[in-house]
């Protein structure tokens, strides 16, 4: 019998998570942010929790999860109620992605993209026409979406991208590729950003169906193994020009929605820390060694008692940079600086709580490792972690470190 | 049909329990509150089942200070039509019974459902007292109801079976596991609740009979004593000499 069952440490696999809240931080947030908390916190354990390690291991998507993520209402909650969404507050859709990301990071990507990179821009920049025909049935998962960007050879530097239209009649002709697309493969329909003949960025929503679009799947990930990522391939695109976004023009379009999803992310990785904190705190005081629990130790709780800290720390980045977003307010580099913050405390807080479960850690007994593996990835998309430190450098001293 | 359900706010599962006033009342200070499961899980979410199938109303009642207003709330983000709450702090089963009965002898609902215990005090004592006062049929710990027009259909469990009743409406039931299956409110049922009607109504004056004069905790467990699997020896002196039960 292994060491840790004759101590009494059960496994992890039954989802005894609670949420952690040392600065009783709940009392800044409103009835409908706790019932929306709670009531996404129990579809992860009924949900995610018990399919998730198995998904993972096998590197395969969970794909009925959309169909369930729609229905709790987790594609656009903060879009109005008239297109499917929600019409909650952004700190209702923060604490949304912070309890998907508890469960899972890709989970909270299929989210963080139907809602704010698919979602959001056809609200925000689509015709009328363009809202009618996709924000319902992207909100009710009967269209999965995705968002293309980021090019094989322009990652951080999006200007770059080489992905173009060119008019054709009342068409436009697409060419181009778009690489690390989360929902690629599975998406009925893409918002993608390209260069028209005048260089500037525009954004068209792409059907699956179009003759010389395809989807290539990205295999062998090490990371993010339960979400299906790929790649946007167009070879002459016939693009109705009823499919274009009609109201941007430049990358703030992209960066806009980005600012949207970071947002999520800097809420989605609190969800992330809690459970490995969570894992940590409880396997503490049930593994013993030396006659008594690893809890015990100075330099065990030195570890704990940072981790709440830097939870704590985060949390209240994060509420304040919602109730800021809330008001109209949040700044794309404050939204850098909490998605920086909080992705890389994340991962530090999956480090040590690796650490602290020992061998076991690195198993599927624990959510520990899988969470790590995820956070490597979260720490460099939507932004990598040096680049949001250098929009930061850029906002306090006015000075280009791009250019 | 025209349905009220019962709910109580009652401890989280995971709440650590302490008492104060000299251990006359229950410390609420840092206790996570949630919706009684039995009421929640089963009696509302079966009231809403039938509900959707032949139409008419769910309304939820609580008897209880403003605090619980984020219970019903859930509730109303699960479903419910509308909300009641009898503003006053309840004191005993009774208490609320007479509440509860005081409410709906004006509204002439078809059936009232209630969870079948809660999940703190463990009762089971409301329904029973609801019916009584209302003069109508009871049927306890129900899980499994069917309803046929005016003529409902309930199966409980008994020992080493099943018990099936068969009775017209108006009735009061009390809910077990298997009446409904739980359902997680959506991010459109709670922004609904917002707008759903939560009617605040004074109580009606009433003297309880009895009082709790104290609760008191269960006895610690003691630590678990490990015995050498070699020394069987030493397990049956224990469990004579220490735990005497052989």
């Amino acid at each position: 019998m292994p060491d840790h069952q004759a101590n009494g440490v059960k496994s992890a696999r039954e989802d005894r998570f609670q949420g952690h809240d040392y600065y009783n931080i709940d009392a800044l947030l409103s009835d409908d942010h706790l019932l929306a908390r709670d009531a996404v916190r129990n579809w992860v354990k009924q949900e995610v929790s018990p399919i998730i390690e198995d998904y993972s291991n096998r590197a395969e998507c969970p794909y009925h999860l959309f169909k369930g993520l729609a229905e709790i209402g987790a594609f656009g909650p903060s879009l109005p109620e008239e297109y499917g969404g929600g019409g909650m507050d952004e700190i209702a859709y923060g604490i949304i992605m912070q309890e998907l990301e508890r469960g899972y990071s890709g989970v909270r990507s299929m989210a963080s993209v139907q809602g704010s990179l698919v979602m959001y821009p056809i609200y925000r920049f689509g015709s009328e026409e363009q809202r009618r025909k996709y924000l319902p049935k992207l909100a009710s998962g009967e269209m999965i979406g995705c968002f293309g960007l980021t090019e094989p050879d322009h990652g951080s530097n999006p200007n770059g991208m080489i992905t173009n239209i060119k008019e054709d009649g009342d068409h436009y002709i697409l060419n181009g590729a778009k690489m690390w697309i989360t929902n690629s493969p599975v998406a009925d329909v893409a918002v993608v950003w390209a260069k028209d003949e005048e260089g500037i960025v525009r954004g068209v929503i792409v059907e699956k169906d179009m003759p010389g679009f395809s989807a290539p799947e990205i295999h062998g990930k090490w990371s993010l193994r339960a979400s299906i990522t790929g790649e946007l391939v167009f070879e002459d695109v016939r693009v109705p020009k009823a499919n274009i976004l009609p109201k941007v023009k430049g990358l703030k379009g992209p960066l806009s929605c980005l600012s949207k999803a970071r947002y999520g992310i800097a809420w989605g990785a609190i969800g992330a820390a809690m459970d490995c904190y969570d894992s940590a705190l409880r396997y503490s005081q049930e593994r013993i060694q030396f006659g008594k629990p690893i809890g015990q130790f100075q330099l065990t709780q030195k570890k704990l008692a940072e981790m709440i800290t830097e939870i704590t720390k985060a949390q209240l980045l994060a509420w304040r940079l919602g109730t800021l977003a809330n008001e109209g307010k949040a700044t794309p580099a404050q939204i850098s600086m909490a998605k920086r913050n909080n992705v890389h405390m994340a991962l530090e807080i999956a480090r040590e709580s690796r650490q602290i479960h020992g061998g076991m850690g690195s198993t599927n007994e624990y959510p520990v490792m899988r969470h790590m593996m995820n956070l490597e990835t979260v720490l460099t998309y939507e932004g990598t972690h040096d680049v949001h430190l250098l929009i930061t450098g850029l906002d306090i001293t006015g000075l280009n470190a791009f250019s | 049909m025209k349905l009220l359900v019962c709910v109580s706010k009652t401890p989280d599962t995971t709440a650590k329990i302490a008492f104060k006033d000299n251990n006359s009342a229950f410390e609420e200070d840092g206790v996570q509150f949630i919706m009684n499961p039995y009421d929640e899980w089963y009696a509302l979410v079966r009231a809403l089942e039938v509900k959707e199938a032949v139409g008419g109303s769910v309304t939820i009642i609580n008897v209880g200070p403003a605090a619980n207003d984020t219970i019903i709330r859930k509730g109303l983000a699960i479903g419910a039509d509308s909300a009641v709450r009898i503003d006053a702090n309840p004191q005993s089963a009774m208490f609320v019974a007479r509440q509860i009965a005081e409410y709906a002898k004006g509204e002439d609902f078809d059936a009232i459902f209630v969870g079948k215990e809660t999940i703190d005090h463990n009762g089971s004592e409301v329904g029973a007292m609801v019916a009584e006062l209302l003069d109508q049929p009871y049927i306890s710990f129900a899980n499994h109801l069917e309803l046929d027009g005016k003529v409902a259909t309930i199966s409980r469990e008994i020992e080493g079976g099943v018990e099936v009743a068969e009775l017209e409406v108006p009735f009061v039931l009390s809910a077990a596991k298997g009446l409904a299956e739980q359902r997680i409110p959506n991010m459109r049922g709670i922004m609904m609740a917002k707008r759903k009607p939560l009617k605040v109504v004074p109580p009606t004056a009433f003297e309880d009979q009895a009082v709790v004069v104290s609760y008191e905790l269960p006895p610690a467990k003691a630590a678990v004593k490990m015995v050498d699997p070699e020394n069987l020896d030493e397990l049956v002196r224990l469990l004579h000499e220490e735990a005497k039960v052989i």
